[in-house]
């Protein structure tokens, strides 16, 4: 039984890789300037120079490395928070955590830091506004040792309306030009000019998958009950806190970079749930896997629906995510 | 008497502040199959629970072997003591699968996979306790009565030397209580398993178990073979309720009659 369960594992992570290559193949010749897959390996032949060359490897190829890391890091922090919190319409977003990055970026805006520290602003406000949520939420939720699960959602959700509020008071009061820029900052967007982000959200997207796997076991056991858990030998607590931690950090990390694509965390788990069982091994790394897919398919429709403008990424993962979900919501029952 | 497998000694635990269990002592020796009874609220989970190392005691202490429970690790716990709980979570994993979860405190550090030992273990105890034809069914799709089966054998995986039951009886009919009752009873006398057990119904406490526990606002009322606690009198001190209390005439066992009160005034009368 365990032979045939690894081997349906396997044809599970093979069949996602092939779609995700899939993806990104399709991904690097859609847009503006349409480019042939045959005539790929030519302008990898004749090398860096040619606007092909660079339209290639210097805009769309980041986009795909990104989309693959932002992808998989909000689904993986889904997977996790779903295992942990055992509620189903848990994602990364209803903790509050991108609400705190949304103020950050906003006060960014609006009080014009990135004219001191430069573009790098941008990131590193949200990713404060997000960390400082996330010791806030984690504080709050902390009682007399033990992290109260019900609580902390609750008091995200609440940060999250503070949050919003918050943003949209500094909308009323600020120009119709910071205005735009938060406006195109909260929709989302993979369009990162600034390679070190990339390349920081890539190994900390892989980092995160490496991590999770010390704990996939523990979620396994934590599908019965926190109790039954902890009968089980597990260490509650320390499992809790360490993939609350891990789940927070991924989604800041992710909102910093490409500010607020939604629904990626809560579809892709619940579909892969469907799909591979609710077994957290194979759960985690398919969940990667497919959500890397998915927001690069989402980003490549967002570039090319109204070519040559750009429709923000959130809103397609919202709509197609959306409608595929209620598809499957309608064919087979749903839970954790 | 036996060496005693737990020990409980000077207990007393709570919530909060709030002491739910007063000053606990009492042993349950190795082979035993013991059943804690007593009303509502007075305790019976809560101590389930504090040996189980849900709940740390406010002052006491528990040994297991010898060992304080406090001090050990947490899979060394899971791999002594075993808990079904009174209802089994319903999720959405086969039967099997679910079973298999018995194995965790066995797993080594960065073990991902359970090894072919694992499995057969499962098998044995899928078969002991009947589960093995709902292996591939998921567990939202069994019954109550089904569910308890298989949380049993998962207990059982972990190979404890102390198996812990909440009241696994409550939800079921008559047939799946004695179903349940009669495994636990077979598991206690063929492979030695010592049984600790919460029963709301004292009359299948008084038919199952070799010696009884009492509980009483959080402490001990009386413990002792089933004739020595089932009396009408300790029944009427604990349960504020007048009961008849007679012999089992197949088994011997004491058995608790019901009699209300318009029983009562026409025995006045007469």
């Amino acid at each position: 039984m365990i032979d045939r369960r690894i081997r349906r594992w396997v044809m599970i992570i093979f069949i996602l890789t092939v779609i995700l290559i899939c993806v990104s193949v399709i991904s690097l010749c859609v847009g503006a300037a349409g480019i042939s897959l045959k005539r790929i390996p030519h302008i990898m032949w004749e090398g860096r120079g040619s606007g092909e060359y660079s339209i290639l490897f210097d805009i769309r190829l980041p986009r795909i490395i990104l989309g693959f890391a932002i992808g998989g890091a909000l689904s993986l922090a889904g997977t996790i928070l779903q295992g942990i919190f055992r509620n189903p319409l848990v994602e990364p977003y209803t903790l509050g955590i991108s609400g705190g990055a949304s103020l950050g970026v906003c006060l960014n805006i609006a009080f014009k830091w990135y004219d001191a520290v430069g573009i790098i602003a941008y990131p590193i406000s949200g990713f404060l506004g997000a960390v400082l949520v996330i010791v806030f939420v984690y504080s709050l939720s902390m009682k007399r040792g033990t992290l109260k699960t019900q609580g902390i959602l609750l008091t995200g959700v609440m940060i999250s309306f503070i949050s919003s509020s918050l943003v949209m008071l500094i909308m009323a009061l600020s120009r119709s030009e910071d205005l735009h820029g938060i406006i195109f900052w909260i929709m989302g967007s993979l369009d990162e000019p600034n390679m070190l982000l990339i390349r920081m959200a890539v190994i900390g997207a892989l980092a995160g998958l490496v991590l999770s796997y010390f704990f996939c076991l523990d979620l396994n056991a934590l599908a019965l009950g926190e109790e039954e858990a902890i009968h089980l030998g597990i260490n509650v607590e320390k499992t809790k806190r360490i993939l609350f931690i891990l789940a927070s950090i991924l989604t800041g990390l992710s909102v910093s970079v490409s500010g607020i694509i939604g629904f990626v965390g809560l579809i892709i788990p619940h579909l892969m749930r469907m799909f591979t069982g609710t077994d957290h091994r194979i759960l985690f790394v398919s969940s990667f896997l497919a959500g890397a897919s998915f927001l690069i398919l989402c980003d490549t429709l967002a570039r090319t629906v109204i070519e040559p403008f750009e429709l923000p990424v959130g809103v397609i993962t919202g709509i197609i995510g959306g409608a595929v979900f209620v598809y499957a919501l309608s064919k087979k029952q749903v839970t954790l | 008497m036996k060496k005693a497998l737990l020990n409980v000694e000077d207990l007393s635990c709570g919530y909060g502040k709030e002491l739910i269990l007063h000053d606990m002592d009492f042993k349950v020796s190795r082979g035993e199959l013991m059943c804690i009874i007593g009303p509502n609220g007075c305790g019976k989970s809560t101590l389930l629970r504090s040996i189980s190392r849900i709940l740390k005691p406010h002052r006491g202490k528990i040994f297991l072997d010898g060992e304080n429970i406090a001090r050990m690790r947490h899979k060394e716990l899971a791999q002594k003591i075993a808990v079904v709980s009174q209802t089994p979570e319903s999720t959405v994993m086969t039967v099997q699968e679910y079973i298999l979860l018995g194995r965790l405190p066995y797993f080594r550090k960065y073990q991902f996979f359970e090894t072919n030992n694992d499995e057969n273990i499962v098998q044995k105890y899928m078969e002991l306790t009947d589960a093995l034809k709902l292996k591939e069914t998921l567990m939202s799709e069994i019954s109550e009565g089904e569910r308890q089966l298989a949380s049993i054998a998962r207990a059982l995986t972990q190979e404890p030397a102390l198996l812990l039951l909440d009241e696994p009886t409550s939800h079921l009919d008559i047939t799946h209580q004695v179903q349940i009752l009669e495994l636990i009873k077979r598991l206690n006398r063929e492979l030695g398993l010592t049984v600790l057990m919460v029963l709301h119904d004292l009359n299948l406490a008084s038919e199952f178990s070799s010696r009884l526990l009492l509980l009483s606002n959080g402490s001990i009322h009386k413990i002792g073979r089933p004739e020595e606690v089932i009396t009408y009198k300790t029944i009427e001190e604990v349960y504020k309720t007048v009961v008849l209390v007679e012999k089992n005439p197949l088994s011997g066992k004491p058995c608790v009659f019901l009699v209300t009160e318009e029983e009562m005034r026409k025995e006045k009368t007469v």
